[in-house]
């Protein structure tokens, strides 16, 4: 057996390997844990030796998936012990332990830096690597003019350049500006030229990422590259130990052709020339071998010469041979190509014209849909969905509803979307949309989310020609035994409104349709019932002359609903009954539903939101860059202002108030409107409400000024929609033709990029605002990435911001056009300088066409990305909560109108923002104790902690405890969670209540809750 | 200025430029024998991914394609006897080639091991991490050459075997005070 060297750390392994179950593993790990723990904890005893096999045994109980909390320290100190076979240890076990964030590893930057510009090579090796692999951006700061010099010495062997080239890399990565350097282009060039083609292949790599950044800057490289890739295609002067199953370095091949993507064109003539012919010849001459290694490796580079093909946007010719080429693919027997054929495909349904040669291979692809691999289904569903067009989507949508049946239960809601979205958009006529919705919902009711149902009901509301055939198609459906409950819901919905359509074919008597809804009311749970009772009344109404024994079958459901404990059913049976004994009265209350405003598919805007699956979200946006179908437009349009597309309003709403004639009213929208009926079960989660809701009171707090200079944008932020219901309004607010509306909620783009470090800021239909962040103590770095969707360019482009006092911010210059199809990145430094609520705001503006669009967004530099996590133990709580004993460091006050939240989410709601929920150091499983540490210049880090006592009778009130060693910071934070956890929008003066439950009395004992407990 | 070709201009933000995540070793019950992470995790949600790929991996079949999508990212992983190798890649890298990153490391685990075993890994697996530093940097490959690799590691056995030697002949006291 082999072993380690190490004896201790072998029988420990075989200790380990040899417990019969978790539970004696873990004996057996926390026993090491402990004896570790006391050696360390008497170091001075403790040989070099000694030191290096804890520090593995760390490592590997670490590997093993167990907690190590302790011992870092001692591992990062063996990077300064004076020998190789320490330090090494050392540095290796650093790497893998700790990540860039860790605060133990800045204590490391001067020995590193020491090994980096020392003279032994073994320990340059050595810190480069830990470099390359953890380096953060103090390591870029200090380090990267160091790692460059390595990189071009001369004096300097290959084995340490190459790591100094990568190591490189990772610190640009950290921060792009170490490479701005007068003269870099020209020695990447020069790095080119490299013999060693280790150190070219990693050169290659770090040019990869500077060309991705600023390929302009490095043009004299294009040539170069050719070069290599026709060197290595060629096998010219390739020593052996650098070909891979008799192929020249693929990897190198592959990262050359990867830096060759991102040069937009290739100018000169010649090196196009050169460049065409060895892609030719990797087109025409990879053959499939039997060696698996060997065919991969082949592969890979004629799948990267693909992409380059695809992006060189050549002569039509080789591009016809790529889809020939991937025609042959998808068709083969082996896995991975049939995989790589069906993704690279949908690739190029994105760049070129090609969707009518892809589409002769419709049906073997559509055999990939049935592939016993997920992975390779997915990639057909994909590929499906972003070839689907008028022509084949009957054939698509209908191959799609069949694979339902079958299909795995991870894939059948994205399935199902994606046929309900391709059904909606290429219906060739609008009964056969009906039919494939209802399809969906019969076969996948589980998988079929509100939306898609709601979706129909608008539609059937909106198409006269329509509502006879659904209702006819409804009751079809409720003749089957068992149904699933959305199609109860939707059948309910469609017979009440339309089902006296149909009243003198058989079947379709009033009384016939209550008994065939009504036979499903048993089975159906509370959120249908509120459905069926409208429908009840509905059909009550159009019974004319009224039948006795019908009313009284349906009065009396009313009458047993009347006291329902659900409100919602209690008020509508409650309000209902005394209705529909109003007799003629009852016709204008319960008149037909008017006409949906015409708004984007709830749908696609769900799939372009889906944050799920980035290969999804491509095609589906892909998709949705094409034209729609015009088959389904609606016909009636409204004034598209107010009109929420969920609202989640009161039971009366599907009354009509009878002042309120059909579209004749656009301007009283504020009150119930008449579309809601439907809708009262929202179908958005609850918890993102309420995040909504909370975070939409910081738009108040924006820097006065900033927020209120142009009208027409602040319609897009601050004032925007505090509201859920508003929020999922696509259109916020009608504005003159012609201006550019903005794509999705700007709020609730904000809000989301206030908990997360990613994502999209602004999107309209020419620019898409990204952002990414990255947080480090009282500093941040921003990238703002501007990308121009269009095929112009956009010109006058200004970024300007206006930052609140206690932020120093400092935006990169934004150029003044952004070229059609380019994306922009420009970095913002953030540096915190107070604690403060205030907002940043990014005041954007561009032109596009005549049209000059300026929009106000706020940034997310908010309150809580200053804060990092952290955990405290009793011993360190108690003393700091007792030493900040009373206003202004420590705060308190009682909160009313706060949002009802189970503790479970509001610990969530607190972990979210930071602030680390501790359990267990409060006595009162109704309190909360967080704690986090806060950063900006002036307070430096600094411990913050927070007690929350809930009232379990009443969740609307709370008592907070907010402490820190700084006022302003406790009062801010105060204030920060308070605004988390009321409601502002519609927080109603609330009568002053009893005062918040007393702290709970608990005898004084060592248990640190009730220690806790006493000191309140 | 920087400018992006924007190839996906749709994917909502381009990385300057992709990378491994991160390599894993799992052993077929299960169990974890080589992790090593080249972007930014936390202790959690290495736990959590390590977690979460290995119901995902364990459970496929053969004969099925190396690749599965997960979490926006794609793992590559290749099965030898008892271990699985697996490489998070980005959405738009070159799976194959990363499929030929893992067998290239298995080539060199097993020339350095002659016949490399799961044991061998287990017992070892610092030599394992000291390999894949010598074969990867920053998630990016460094070495395509096995033979160069062979020779940096053996160079670093001896230096080891130099030093302990050294050690034995000097006294505990003078060992003490460079401590």
């Amino acid at each position: 057996m082999a072993l380690s060297g190490m004896r201790g750390l072998s029988v420990f392994i075989s200790d380990v390997r040899n417990c019969q179950n978790k539970e004696q593993e873990r004996l057996r790990v926390d026993k090491e844990l402990g004896n570790v723990r006391t050696r360390f904890k008497n170091e001075k005893g403790l040989s070099p030796y000694e030191k290096k096999k804890y520090v593995w045994k760390m490592l590997y109980i670490y590997m093993l998936g167990y907690d190590v909390d302790f011992g870092h320290m001692e591992a990062v100190s063996l990077i300064s012990a004076p020998k190789y076979p320490e330090k090494q240890v050392g540095y290796i076990v650093t790497a893998c332990l700790l990540n860039e964030n860790h605060d133990f590893l800045r204590l490391a930057i001067n020995t590193v830096r020491n090994d980096i510009i020392g003279r032994n090579e073994t320990f340059q090796c050595l810190a480069l690597t830990l470099v390359g692999n953890i380096g953060g951006r103090e390591f870029a700061e200090s380090l990267a003019a160091d790692v460059q010099k390595l990189l071009i010495s001369s004096s300097c062997r290959p084995l340490v350049r190459k790591k100094a080239a990568l190591c490189l890399l990772r610190l640009y990565r950290k921060n792009p500006d170490v490479v701005n350097v007068d003269g870099w282009a020209d020695r990447m060039a020069q790095l080119l030229d490299e013999r060693d083609l280790g150190v070219l292949t990693s050169s290659m790599s770090l040019l990869v990422a500077l060309v991705s950044n600023n390929h302009e800057a490095y043009w004299s490289c294009l040539p170069k590259c050719v070069k290599t890739l026709e060197r290595l295609a060629r096998n010219q002067d390739i020593p052996q130990e650098y070909t891979y199953y008799g192929i020249p370095s693929p990897w190198l091949q592959v990262k050359t052709m990867r830096a060759l993507q991102y040069f937009p064109t290739v100018e000169d003539p010649n090196t196009r020339r050169s460049l065409f012919e060895v892609l030719q010849r990797i087109l025409m001459g990879t053959d499939v071998v039997k060696n698996v290694n060997k065919n991969n490796a082949s592969h890979a580079v004629l799948f990267e010469a693909l992409a380059l093909v695809m992006h060189l946007d050549a002569e039509k010719e080789m591009m016809s041979q790529c889809v020939a080429l991937l025609g042959k693919f998808i068709a083969v027997r082996e896995p991975n190509i049939r995989y790589l054929g069906l993704e690279n495909m949908t690739r190029m349904l994105m760049v070129t014209d090609v969707q009518d040669i892809i589409k002769r291979h419709q049906a073997q692809i559509i055999t990939s849909l049935k592939d016993p691999d997920i992975s390779i289904r997915r990639r057909a569903l994909d590929l499906l969905y972003g070839m689907c067009d008028v022509s084949n989507a009957k054939d698509i949508v209908e191959e799609l509803l069949q694979y339902l049946s079958s299909a795995d239960f991870a894939m059948r809601e994205e399935l199902s979307l994606k046929a309900a979205i391709l059904a909606e958009k290429f219906a060739p006529d609008l009964s056969w949309y009906v039919d494939v919705i209802l399809q969906l919902i019969d076969k996948a009711g589980d998988f079929v989310s509100d939306d898609i149902w709601f979706r129909v009901v608008q539609f059937v509301t909106n198409n006269e020609d329509l509502q006879s055939y659904a209702a006819a198609k409804a009751r079809e459906y409720l003749n089957k035994p068992a149904i699933h409950e959305t199609m109860v819901k939707v059948s309910a919905y469609i017979l009440g409104e339309y089902g006296h359509l149909l009243a003198r074919r058989p079947g379709y008597s009033p009384k016939e349709l209550f008994t065939i809804i009504h036979e499903k009311h048993p089975t159906v749970s509370t959120s249908t019932i509120p459905i069926l009772l409208s429908s009840y009344a509905k059909i009550l109404m159009h019974t004319q002359p009224p039948e006795p024994e019908l009313q009284n079958q349906i009065w009396t459901i009313f009458n047993k609903y009347e006291s329902c404990i659900d409100v919602e059913i209690q008020q509508r049976a409650a309000e209902y009954f005394a209705l529909s004994r109003k007799g003629a009265s009852l016709m204008d209350i319960l008149a037909e539903m008017p006409k949906f405003p015409e708004r984007q598919s709830a749908l696609i805007r769900k799939a372009e939101d889906a944050e799920v699956d980035t290969a999804e979200q491509s095609a589906i946006k892909l998709r949705a860059q094409q034209q729609m179908s015009t088959a389904l437009v609606v016909t009636d349009q409204r004034p598209p202002n107010g009109m929420p597309a969920q609202p989640s309003i009161g039971p009366l709403s599907l009354v009509k108030v009878p002042s309120e004639t059909v579209d004749s009213n656009p301007g009283d929208q504020g009150l119930t409107h008449p579309n809601g009926v439907v809708y009262k079960e929202d179908p958005q989660p609850p918890s993102q409400d309420i995040i909504g809701d909370l975070l939409g009171t910081l738009s108040i707090e924006g820097p006065p000024g900033a927020v209120a200079q142009s009208p027409q944008s602040a319609t897009y932020e601050a004032e925007g929609a505090p509201s859920a219901a508003d929020a999922a309004a696509l259109v916020p607010v009608g504005e003159e033709s012609g201006s550019v509306q903005p794509i999705g909620n700007i709020n609730e783009r904000f809000y989301a990029l206030c908990l997360k470090d990613s994502g999209v800021l602004y999107e309209d239909p020419n620019i898409q605002i990204g952002i990414k962040a990255e947080w480090r103590a009282h500093q941040g770095r921003l990238v703002l990435f501007l990308g121009n969707k269009n095929t112009a360019s956009l010109g006058s482009v200004q970024a300007l911001i206006l930052p609140p006092t206690h932020l120093k911010m400092e935006l990169s210059l934004v150029p003044e056009t952004i070229p059609p199809r380019a994306q922009v990145q420009c970095p913002l430094e953030v540096m915190n300088l107070r604690p403060s609520r205030d907002v940043a705001v990014l005041d954007f503006s561009y032109k596009f066409g005549p049209t000059m669009v300026n929009v106000k967004l706020r940034l997310p530099a908010v309150l809580n990305k200053f804060l990092q996590p952290i955990t405290v133990s009793p011993e360190e709580f108690f003393p700091q909560w007792r030493s900040l004993s009373g206003p202004p460091l420590k705060l308190q006050e009682v909160v009313r109108g706060v949002r009802p939240l189970p503790l479970p989410e509001m610990a969530n709601l607190f972990n979210t923002y930071r602030l680390t929920v501790c359990p267990g150091l409060d006595p009162n499983p109704n309190n909360l104790v967080a704690s986090t540490t806060f950063y900006s210049e002036t307070t430096r880090a600094m411990l913050c902690l927070v007690r929350i006592e809930t009232d379990p009778a009443d969740r609307t009130q709370l008592r907070m405890t907010v402490a820190s060693g700084d006022p302003t910071l406790t009062f801010e934070l105060k204030e920060f969670i308070k605004e988390q956890l009321v409601s502002i929008p519609t927080a109603p003066q609330r009568p002053q209540g009893p005062a918040a439950p007393p702290p709970p009395v608990a005898p004084a004992s060592q248990d640190p809750g009730a220690l806790l407990a006493g000191l309140l | 200025m920087h400018y992006t070709v924007c190839k996906e201009l749709n994917s909502v933000i381009l990385s300057v430029s992709s990378q491994i995540n991160f390599v894993c070793l799992i052993s077929r019950q299960g169990k974890v024998r080589l992790t090593k992470w080249y972007s930014t995790y936390s202790q959690k949600e290495r736990s959590k991914a390590i977690r979460e790929l290995s119901g995902v991996i364990l459970s496929r079949g053969p004969k099925l394609c190396n690749f599965v999508d997960w979490k926006g990212h794609k793992v590559v992983y290749k099965r030898y006897a008892s271990l699985y190798f697996c490489i998070c890649i980005d959405e738009e890298d070159n799976e194959l080639e990363a499929l030929e990153v893992i067998h290239h490391f298995v080539e060199i685990l097993d020339r350095y091991f002659g016949s490399v075993c799961e044991l061998d890994l287990i017992f070892n697996f610092h030599k394992a991490y000291y390999i894949l530093d010598e074969l990867l940097i920053a998630g990016e490959l460094q070495e395509s050459s096995k033979r160069t690799i062979a020779k940096l590691i053996s160079a670093q056995d001896n230096l080891v075997e130099v030093a302990k030697e050294e050690a034995s002949s000097l006294s505990n006291i003078i060992a003490q005070a460079t401590k």
